[in-house]
């Protein structure tokens, strides 16, 4: 073999191994630096819920919560998410504290092809946890960056608003 | 006092109810299988490696470095495939005179488009697959681009093939009446030049494909994100040479596809090659850039259109050029022509006049392929028959309600026959105006527009009446020879613990395809809902058919699944007729119990009745041989199309200072006949609806002098996100179509038909007061202060 640029091989060969916990279990992966955690945890860990849309931080479907919070794990690597903890929708749908969420998504349609509804499930957990009670332009302006191609974005306002609504008189998520 | 019980308080009466989608759950719960989940034992990546030139002569390709990257297994030119594959062109033969140039998966001596894929790296990995295309060098040898229309249609202008005519793919003429005669005795004549702008399907999945050939059965199976299975099957049987009932194509979740999803792409067509030539599966995602430059675009039309008027501002004729540039190739099977064809076929379409002329001609140029997307041609139709109409009703002094009264067709005169040839069954444009007016209080907003007007405030109303093409028969696409079916098929099975099973050929992209046949099964049969599972987009196992395109997955396959289910409910209750010594026509079904007709007192349950037939044939009588597996196919006859139809509203307002437009309040009254899941139909429409609005106010896919595409993300190709978009009220008519026994009309294109239409009309008023107008879409903010002579 002849010509070849040696630091692309080697770059492309370079393993840094990383751990998280993911969905409440340590896990260990081995990655190339430059994966994305987007694709180690779809591709790596098999959390295939988390999607991959504009892959620049643009349409929201990648959003996972890392240390508590609602990040795109488009725009990170796999190495920076090394320590961290990490929930994606399967862990949250699992933990129930989605419940009240989906069933309100389902029971008003909001969603349709639901290639962007794990993003925006992330999303809207995290914005009723901030603000108990949004307005529906707050709802909306948090929902800015999850971009939705099928619904019109008006059920998944009100399924938000309806959630946040029965929270407060009852008392919180399921 | 309870309100009277309706006939939806009957069991198991599931049509016109607003269930939830039973497959929804598992999308809210992460559990989606989208092809871009899938992976396979052995399962390779592929790459492609795309054209920076808009047209260019291949000189030389250079793939040895590629070759030998560790992880790479190959690396395929034009040729290699083009020695498996047969080439395809886009033509259909009812188009007279059409042409298109021969399409291979990869080029063999020319790029025509920028991002046209070149050569194909199958790799271990798409990371080391796109590691690899950077290690191959190509040598181009530029050719004269052919990028706008003007351009495309100068005579001894660069040709997009060399060695034909012209750059000319298609021309088309209608005329009925006498045109000239009624413009040269109107009252009043109404003229503009109008301008679409490409937009393009931004489906939040990209296509994704996973091809997987098996050479030890010779079988291949393609997962992949399509809406039509079945139409993939046989391409790919027929361009790879292998029987079709060896080709399985499975569709199962898909992210989005909105007409995008059912044309042949090229790389499609050489992952399945790629694979046919490794005996590997191999998978290709495009990443959003990639979508951007090899998604079909739609839209790009240039219309110039005129209308003539009597003195009271009733319409006596239209005369219209379309011009339409389609890119390099027109798209196969389905053709690039289709949406020039509906726009000169559609104009018009709501009212009533005879006189009609219309030019189509549709163009090649160095980009990408236009084709058929959400309600095609529609809004194109809608926005310039809709914006003439208004500049009509401005000069005769009619409001434009007044205006579209007096001049729809009167939902009484049915059945018509519009001047371009389409059959009307039965409209209801007056209900829905008159709908229309008191849901958005009218004159309340016309007065609130007035008052503030006066502070400086420009709100616009604009209203848009339109007519949608839905359940198409045979002639749209089988009479040109493509083998695309208007048909579709169920088979029905009674389960041995008396559930029901259904395959249907009708697919599901989460507009609730299966939600509704459940709905029509369960209802028909006398079942609970959640005891019919609907198994869809498996060419192996669901009967062939059309599949979910053009608005017939309501009215084509819900009546397919209708017929199926009373043919199971026949064999069912002849069976329990012969176990409880009655006549069938005694017996009804009823939540899941075999009952009296006449009394409804509980006989046996239908689980009983599939014990007895599946366990115990030998209780039954000699010679009885129990048919609880039906199928059945179902094909449109009588009306070659159902036509929805509608009105939508819009409320906006123009700050014009920053040129920016914020749409307040829209508003859509529709008739799509039949409704199945009301809920189901407004989350269409109001999603149609957004997509128009985009396509109004934000979208469109630029290009530069030199053919490249030069906003190909989404941080530059603007998309409606939830801040901008308003809260959509809705209204229904409905008026079955009577060539089923369901009734159901499509209504997934009719949001998406007369949104921008709408938006335009509303600009254009909010604007009148500075006597300035918009005539092309998108209307950006530049758009609006170049007009008001401020940018």
């Amino acid at each position: 073999m002849s010509g070849f640029d040696e630091t692309l091989l080697e770059e492309a060969d370079e393993i840094v191994r990383v751990r998280f916990v993911v969905n409440g279990r340590k896990v260990a992966c081995e990655v190339a630096p430059r994966e994305t955690l987007v694709d180690c945890l779809r591709n790596e860990l098999e959390l295939t819920g988390t999607h991959a849309g504009c892959e620049m931080g643009a349409c929201g479907a990648c959003l996972v919560q890392l240390d508590g919070r609602a990040v795109h794990s488009c725009l990170m690597f796999a190495v920076q998410a090394d320590g961290a903890k990490i929930e994606t929708i399967e862990g949250l749908t699992e933990s129930g504290v989605l419940a009240d969420l989906q069933a309100e998504f389902h029971r008003r349609n909001a969603l349709q092809c639901g290639f962007c509804t794990p993003g925006m499930l992330v999303n809207a957990h995290e914005l009723l946890s901030l603000v108990a009670q949004p307005s529906r332009e707050e709802i909306r302006d948090a929902l800015s960056g999850n971009y939705c191609r099928c619904t019109g974005y008006e059920a998944i306002v009100d399924a938000i608003d309806a959630v946040a609504k029965a929270r407060s008189e009852g008392g919180g998520a399921t | 006092m309870s309100a009277p019980l309706t006939s939806l308080d009957r069991p198991n009466s599931y049509i016109g109810r607003s269930v939830p989608r039973p497959n929804a759950k598992r999308l809210l719960a992460g559990r989606g299988r989208y092809v871009s989940d899938l992976r396979l034992p052995r399962m390779l990546h592929a790459a492609f490696l795309r054209s920076p030139h808009a047209h260019a002569k291949i000189v030389s390709i250079d793939t040895e470095q590629a070759r030998a990257l560790e992880g790479v297994h190959l690396v395929a030119i034009g040729a290699d495939l083009a020695k498996v594959c047969t080439p395809w062109t886009g033509t259909l033969d009812h188009f007279k005179g059409m042409t298109s140039a021969p399409q291979l998966p990869l080029p063999l001596d020319r790029v025509v488009w920028a991002g046209q894929a070149v050569v194909a790296v199958v790799a271990e990995s798409r990371a080391i697959a796109e590691d690899a295309l950077e290690l191959i060098e190509i040598d181009y040898e530029d050719l004269p681009v052919v990028v706008d229309i003007d351009g495309a249609r100068e005579a001894g202008g660069p040709l997009v093939n060399p060695g034909s005519a012209n750059n000319t793919c298609f021309r088309s003429q209608l005329d009925s009446g006498t045109v000239d005669d009624a413009f040269a005795h109107a009252a009043h004549v109404v003229e503009e030049e109008f301008s679409f702008g490409r937009h393009t399907a931004v489906t939040l999945e990209p296509r994704a494909i996973v091809a997987d050939y098996d050479p030890s059965a010779g079988m291949l199976t393609v997962h992949h994100a399509t809406q039509t299975p079945y139409q993939f099957q046989d391409l790919y049987s027929r361009h790879y040479g292998i029987p079709e009932a060896r080709v399985r194509v499975i569709a199962t979740d898909i992210g989005g596809s909105f007409g995008m999803k059912l044309h042949v792409y090229h790389e499609d067509m050489a992952v399945v090659g790629l694979s046919i030539l490794l005996g590997h599966p191999v998978k290709y995602v495009a990443d959003r850039i990639e979508s951007f430059v090899s998604d079909i675009h739609a839209r790009d039309h240039r219309v110039h259109a005129r209308m003539a008027l009597d003195a009271k501002g009733e319409i006596l004729a239209m005369d219209v050029l379309d011009l339409t540039a389609i890119g390099a190739f027109s798209t196969y099977p389905r053709t690039s022509v289709v949406e020039g064809n509906q726009v000169i076929r559609l104009i018009g379409a709501p009212y009533r006049f005879k006189n009609y002329r219309a030019t189509l001609e549709v163009i090649f140029q160095n980009k990408v392929q236009t084709s058929q997307y959400r309600a095609v041609g529609h809004p194109i139709a809608c926005a310039v028959t809709e914006r003439l109409v208004d500049m009509a009703a401005a000069k005769v002094g009619l409001d434009p309600f007044a205006m579209r009264a007096k001049n729809v067709i009167a939902d009484d005169a049915y059945p018509q026959t519009s001047p371009t040839g389409y059959r009307f069954e039965a409209l209801s444009h007056q209900a829905c105006l008159k709908r229309l007016h008191e849901m958005m209080d009218y004159d309340r907003l016309r007065a609130e527009q007035a008052d503030l007007r006066k502070r400086g405030v420009y709100r616009g109303i604009g209203i848009a009446t339109f007519v949608e093409i839905t359940n198409p028969g045979p002639a749209f696409y089988g009479v040109g020879g493509a083998r695309i079916s208007s048909q579709d098929g169920a088979i029905l099975s009674l389960t041995p613990s008396g559930e029901v099973r259904c395959l249907i050929s009708v697919t599901e992209q989460g507009q609730g395809t299966e939600a509704i046949i459940s709905q029509i099964v369960a209802d028909q049969l006398g079942l609970a809902q959640e005891h019919v599972k609907v198994i869809t987009g498996d060419t192996e196992v669901t009967p062939h058919g059309g599949a979910t395109w053009a608005c017939r997955g309501a009215g084509i396959g819900g009546e397919t699944a209708l017929q199926a289910t009373r043919a199971l409910k026949r064999n069912i209750l002849e069976i329990a007729a012969l176990i409880l010594q009655e006549q069938p026509s005694a017996l009804d079904i009823v939540d899941g119990e075999v009952v009296d007709a006449g009394t409804r007192n509980q006989r046996m349950p239908i689980s009983e009745i599939a014990r007895i037939a599946y366990f115990r044939s030998d209780t039954l009588p000699p010679g009885t041989q129990a048919q609880l597996t039906v199928s059945h196919h179902f094909a449109p006859q009588g009306y070659p199309f159902a036509f929805t139809n509608g009105i939508q509203g819009c409320s906006l307002e123009v700050d014009v200072e920053t040129g920016f437009i914020k749409v307040l309040k829209h508003f859509i009254v529709e008739d799509c006949g039949r409704v199945i899941n009301p809920m189901l139909v407004d989350e269409q429409l109001r999603g149609g609806i957004v997509q128009g609005l985009g396509a109004a106010l934000f979208e469109e896919c630029r290009y530069s002098e030199t053919g490249q595409l030069v906003n190909g993300s989404l941080a530059d190709y603007l998309v409606p996100m939830p801040m901008e978009m308003p809260d959509i009220v809705i209204g229904h008519v409905e008026t079955p179509t009577a060539d089923t026994e369901l009734g159901a009309k499509g209504v997934g294109e009719a949001g998406t038909a007369a949104a921008s239409a709408c938006v335009l009309n509303a600009v254009n008023d909010a604007l009148a007061p500075f006597d300035v107008t918009i005539n092309s879409i998108p209307i950006t903010p530049a758009k609006i202060l170049k007009a008001l002579k401020r940018f």
